[in-house]
């Protein structure tokens, strides 16, 4: 695979002085999808905006399809689609005009057999000839969509799609998603939600402060996900783990009271009951048991607080 | 060129333009009317004649321009406010156009419903007062170069603009004064020699002398002068439109 939008170094300062974006490196592959997660004003808008070219970069390089997003701005913007975060939309407009009018920006020659035939994937058929004023807010975000994808561009930027949307319309979401992936279109989504993440992305990104914290695969990232720990508390501390009892994933707490056993909880044997059964034969003694499990969620909380110690 | 990024901007402007044809029309028509019955009618009834002209026929060219220039500047300028507001701008600043092209849609539509409007207020016109046009070329070049160099200052009051209050601000405050006193209504011959010298400093005297001599065949200023006046006032308009974009002032953060 090859990176589609490959971002150096980019950073971000508005004219308050706020460095919303402090030198992120990112590199965005063709045909996959990749969830931008992060907490409010992480600079998840920012770094859309900037890829786009609506906010103007401070400094670092930003490449899409291979063109400088400033030096060769037409053929960088020419691929990219943007449903914004804010539902911007002129209420008196017919819907398959300003989505006419966003093909028609971006340099391409009228076609209303395809603006129709979005228009109808996105369920919005029979909406056409209807102004924006009388659509729901949903309906209006799907507008949105259908302006984007008007130009057919090979990367698609979503700035949260599913805030404030039923959970129906979040799963015709994903849908749409789903299908856009399948025609070879490069999908970028911010989300608050990891199981957002979870359900559409290929690889996740997480952004806070400005400064993109991890990318990962989603599936290592789920691994990490399954992974469970058992405290076994001990009723007396011990110096170190008897060598009886030493197995991979076998660590022994800071206080040297508990044995912390880390093991994978989609896996076939986990290798508890053997941990257990092995523990009077080292000697020891157990005074109770524990097991927690990390979620996305706790590795997303630990990475930002792990973010703003830095 | 982005021919057809051109076009769209200009037919959805324009599309708005004839959703409202009615009320487009109504006014200018209306207010032009009554210009002529209190002005060409009531007191022009005691005025003879000025330069030769009867005083209904020689406020004519200065209703026209008064109505071509205060349409340009508030369809240019809400033209692209309006995006600005409600947040459409996003589009426009992502997509593959440069600031030519840009103007070129919002300007073009924005001259050409002021074009409209002073075709149909010259038509108005016509119903009160007799009058042959001297120069029908020059006089349809001065009124199109008027709707797109005041379509183009809309344009950039339309940009500076951070609320509708701003949007009207300018129009009033400084077009209708410099219009008024630009002798859409008289001579600036018939003004004392010192303000008459004032005058000349107020560009609109010139567009308007320029384009009553296209009907009239006689002018305050020497035409030329006209021609170098709105033409170095489009100039100046452009060179602040390319200042703006290159920065991104007031449009990009
Ligand atoms: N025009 C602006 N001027 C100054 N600061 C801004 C501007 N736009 C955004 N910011 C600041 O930049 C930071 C990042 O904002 P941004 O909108 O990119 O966040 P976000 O990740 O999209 O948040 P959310 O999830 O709430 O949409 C915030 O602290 C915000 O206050
Ligand atoms: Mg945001």
């Amino acid at each position: 695979m090859s990176s589609i939008v490959s971002i150096k170094g980019l950073t971000k300062r508005y004219a308050s002085g706020f460095e919303a974006l402090k030198g992120v490196d990112l590199d965005i592959e063709e045909g996959e999808v990749l969830a931008l997660l992060g907490p409010n004003g992480a600079g998840k808008t920012t770094l859309i905006s900037t890829i786009c070219g609506i906010t103007t970069a401070t400094g670092g390089s930003i490449t899409v399809g291979g063109h400088d997003h400033r030096e060769a701005y037409r053929k960088a913007r020419g691929l990219i689609g943007l449903v914004p975060q804010e539902i911007n939309l002129e209420p008196f407009e017919q819907v398959q005009n300003t989505v006419r009018f966003s093909r028609g920006l971006f340099g391409k020659p009228r076609n209303d057999a395809y603006i129709a035939e979005l228009l109808e994937t996105l369920s919005l058929g029979d909406k056409a000839t209807s102004q924006i004023r009388e659509l729901s807010g949903g309906m209006k975000r799907r507008v949105l969509i259908a302006k984007a994808l008007a130009h057919e561009p090979r990367v698609l930027f979503l700035d949260e799609p599913t805030a404030g949307v039923d959970v129906e319309l979040r799963n015709g979401m994903w849908e749409t998603v789903d299908k856009l992936r399948q025609q070879g279109v490069t999908i970028i989504l911010t989300t608050h939600y990891i199981e957002e993440a979870e359900a559409i992305a290929d690889r996740v990104a997480v952004i806070s402060k400005g400064q993109i914290l991890l990318v990962e695969e989603k599936d290592s990232l789920m691994a990490r996900m399954g992974q469970k720990q058992l405290t076994v508390e001990l009723t007396a501390p011990i110096e170190a783990i008897p060598d009886a009892l030493a197995r991979p994933g076998l660590e022994l707490s800071a206080d040297k009271a508990s044995l912390i056993y880390t093991y994978d909880s989609t896996a076939e044997r986990k290798g508890i009951t053997a941990l257990l059964t092995d523990l009077p034969a080292a000697g020891l003694q157990l005074r109770d048991l524990q097991t927690s499990q990390s979620s996305l969620e706790e590795i997303f909380v630990s990475l930002v607080h792990q973010g703003d110690a830095a | 060129m982005n021919f057809e990024a051109i076009r769209a901007i200009y037919t959805f402007e324009m599309a708005r333009f004839f959703r409202t044809l009615a009320q487009s029309f109504i006014s200018p028509v209306l207010s032009t009317s009554l210009y002529f019955v209190v002005f060409g009618t009531a007191i022009g009834s005691r005025i003879d004649s000025v330069e030769g002209v009867s005083y209904g026929a020689f406020i004519v060219p200065g209703l026209v321009m008064l109505s071509v220039m205060t349409q340009a500047i508030s369809n240019a300028s809400f033209g692209i406010y309006f995006p600005k507001f409600i947040g459409t701008i996003y589009e426009l600043l992502s997509a593959p156009v440069n600031f030519i092209e840009i103007v070129i849609g919002y300007v073009g539509a924005a001259a050409t419903k002021s074009l409209f409007i002073g075709l149909v207020i010259l038509a108005t016109s016509f119903l009160f007062v007799d009058i042959t046009i001297a120069h029908p070329f020059a006089m349809l070049a001065f009124l199109v170069l008027t709707c797109l160099s005041f379509a183009l200052m809309g344009f950039i009051i339309g940009i500076w603009a951070g609320n509708f209050e701003q949007l009207q601000l300018i129009p009033l405050l400084i077009v209708t004064p410099l219009v008024f006193l630009g002798g859409s209504f008289y001579s600036i011959t018939m003004l004392p020699p010192i303000w008459q010298q004032i005058s000349y400093f107020n560009p609109v005297v010139y567009l308007i002398s320029g384009f009553r001599w296209s009907f009239f065949g006689q002018a305050d200023v020497p035409i030329a002068v006209s021609l170098l006046a709105i033409g170095g006032f489009t100039t100046l308009c452009l060179a602040i439109i390319w200042w703006i974009f290159k920065t991104g002032w007031r449009i990009r953060d």
